[in-house]
């Protein structure tokens, strides 16, 4: 049984990543899970300096998800560099460093520290829906979207993922810009704008007020916009949104993701990635599926 | 590699304590030696069976009986989930990882005089404390009314001393009323409960050079440092953070209650 993918020319043992800021450098979750069964881990996104992030409460919990809005809170690239990548290196899994900026000159600056720090592939952060200026402004343009792809596949050294919105009116239009910047491949969906208000308090749960809805309930929405966009462009797709269980990183796979992503369900359980991992293979083995490739994009 | 991980305790028993106060026993897999890791401040996540409420609920550690892997939680019904917790029994199963965060540093304790602070839902750690620790402990106890949970346990291992909000046992006020009140001495204080009580404390602290340890609360996602939600600021730049924020399910829940802004 195959369960490797190539995923934008790097070769991973099986389709199974983490969604960005769930899972810290991976260091924080390895008493929990073990890290060299993941295909790939993904890492928080990291600025070119340190971030402090929102003010408090930045979670709350909302029927079958939740609301957060953290900020990109992280260490800078000076630390990460000098900590979290040797950390994951010990480990026998793909690398790829999710990158934030406020302008396209902050993303171009950390992709080149990132270039020979012997790291597999860049997801760049256009579509955080909770920090002011760059990260969503880029997201939600297609022409913005083009150009800061343009601008960054020029300093990469590794294959650039662009991490797209749901907060757009045309995901399909958003995908087909910036794979004619460059980009290698294409990973959704980042969270849904949302807003809770606390009734008791009168006020917004959150200090943020709005922050990204993520968990099983946007699954639905995520699986169509992995669809559309897996049928829009060439370059591969991974998917995420809500996948908690084999189950639902097969309905992402069969929509048309290469790969997928854990995110929130990390939150509910620490291992569950182990789980979709061994919970793909049963699948297979009961279908007689012997190559996962086999799978992607299996339902037109 | 990994050694921890969820896993399912048994409610040996529950018990309620006071208007939406819950007294649980939790009963640990034999395969894990999680009551004996425990210490006092310490706190787990406890999770709902019901799969539309995703997060974990940090409670803090009441009682630790390691040689049977039980560790005790007494928790005030806050929503769903906890609700939901409310209405388990002995024999029912629930999803846990524990133990978490760091427990009170007790090291500097020998021949010192020890205050226990503990405000409403604050208590609960107050007397894993006060049963972990040897010496002069002297315990101060707030409630809003005259429902006193927890009060008469305390006694074994401290002298107790309470307020009340609405004056219906010891003194009228907050706790630190009562410490003053009685005027209490004290070298070292340990403290839990809402923030505006903690800050009383600390401004006491303060202008008696007294050291305290405060334990924190805050929505979490995750509880084991990944997530950021839980953050608080700091004075100094946090070593893991990079930046004035550290970690309330890592970092603490205990601070130094000069080393951070609440």
């Amino acid at each position: 049984m195959n369960l490797s993918v190539n995923f934008a020319g790097v070769e991973m043992k099986n389709p199974v990543t983490v969604a960005s800021g769930t899972f810290g450098s991976g260091a924080e979750y390895k008493d929990f899970v073990d890290l060299n069964k993941l295909g790939a881990v993904t890492t928080k996104g990291v600025s070119s300096v340190p971030w402090q992030g929102n003010q408090t409460p930045r979670i709350c919990e909302t029927y079958g998800g939740m609301l957060n809005a953290i900020g990109l809170q992280n260490p800078g690239i000076d630390l990460f560099i000098e900590r979290d990548i040797p950390f994951l290196k010990q480990y026998d899994t793909k690398i790829i460093v999710n990158v934030c900026g406020r302008t396209v000159e902050e993303y171009t600056e950390v992709v080149q520290r990132l270039a020979d720090t012997g790291i597999d592939l860049l997801e760049i952060n256009i579509s955080c829906p909770n920090v002011k200026a760059g990260g969503i402004a880029f997201g939600q343009d297609p022409e913005l979207a083009r150009q800061v792809t343009d601008r960054i596949k020029q300093y990469a050294k590794q294959p650039v993922i662009m991490k797209l919105s749901p907060n757009v009116t045309d995901i399909a239009e958003m995908a087909r810009a910036v794979e004619a910047g460059g980009a290698d491949a294409v990973s959704l969906i980042n969270t849904l704008t949302g807003m809770k208000i606390d009734i008791n308090k009168r006020t917004f749960a959150l200090a943020n007020k709005t922050g990204g809805l993520s968990g099983p309930a946007i699954k639905p929405v995520a699986v169509r916009m992995v669809y559309q966009a897996a049928h829009a462009v060439k370059i591969p797709v991974l998917g995420m949104g809500g996948i908690s269980c084999a189950e639902d990183a097969l309905e992402f796979i069969m929509a048309g993701a290469k790969m997928v992503a854990a995110g929130t369900a990390n939150f509910h359980n620490p291992a569950v990635t182990e789980e979709i991992i061994d919970g793909i293979k049963e699948f297979m083995e009961k279908n007689g599926v012997k190559d996962i490739n086999e799978l992607t994009g299996c339902v037109k | 590699m990994a050694d921890n991980k969820k896993c399912l305790a048994y409610i040996t028993s529950q018990v309620k304590l006071a208007d939406g106060i819950y007294s649980m026993w939790l009963k640990f897999p034999e395969d894990t030696d999680i009551a004996g890791k425990a210490v006092p401040g310490q706190f787990i996540s406890m999770y709902s069976r019901d799969s539309s409420r995703l997060l974990p609920r940090p409670i803090s550690i009441c009682g630790i009986n390691a040689p049977d892997n039980m560790l005790r939680v007494v928790y005030r019904i806050a929503g769903k989930g906890t609700e939901e917790f409310s209405h388990m029994a002995a024999g029912d199963s629930i999803g846990v990882i524990a133990p978490l965060g760091n427990g009170f540093n007790i090291k500097e304790t020998a021949g010192k005089r020890i205050l226990l602070i503990g405000g409403g839902i604050g208590i609960p750690p107050m007397l894993g404390l006060a049963a972990g620790i040897k010496g002069d402990v002297t315990a101060v106890l707030g409630y809003r009314d005259g429902s006193l949970f927890l009060k008469e346990e305390f006694k074994p291992y401290a002298d107790v001393y309470v307020s009340t909000e609405d004056g219906s046992a010891g003194i009228k006020g907050n706790v630190t009323d009562a410490v003053k009140h009685y005027g209490i001495k004290a070298d070292i204080i340990y403290a839990c409960g809402p923030l505006p009580m903690l800050r009383g404390v600390r401004t006491f602290a303060a202008e008696n050079g007294i050291k305290a340890y405060v334990s924190l609360e805050e929505k979490m996602a995750c509880g084991i440092g990944a997530c950021l939600g839980c953050v608080c600021a700091s004075k100094e730049k946090d070593t893991h953070t990079n930046v004035n924020n550290k970690r309330i399910c890592k970092d603490g829940p205990v601070f130094d209650a000069m080393e951070i802004e609440f």
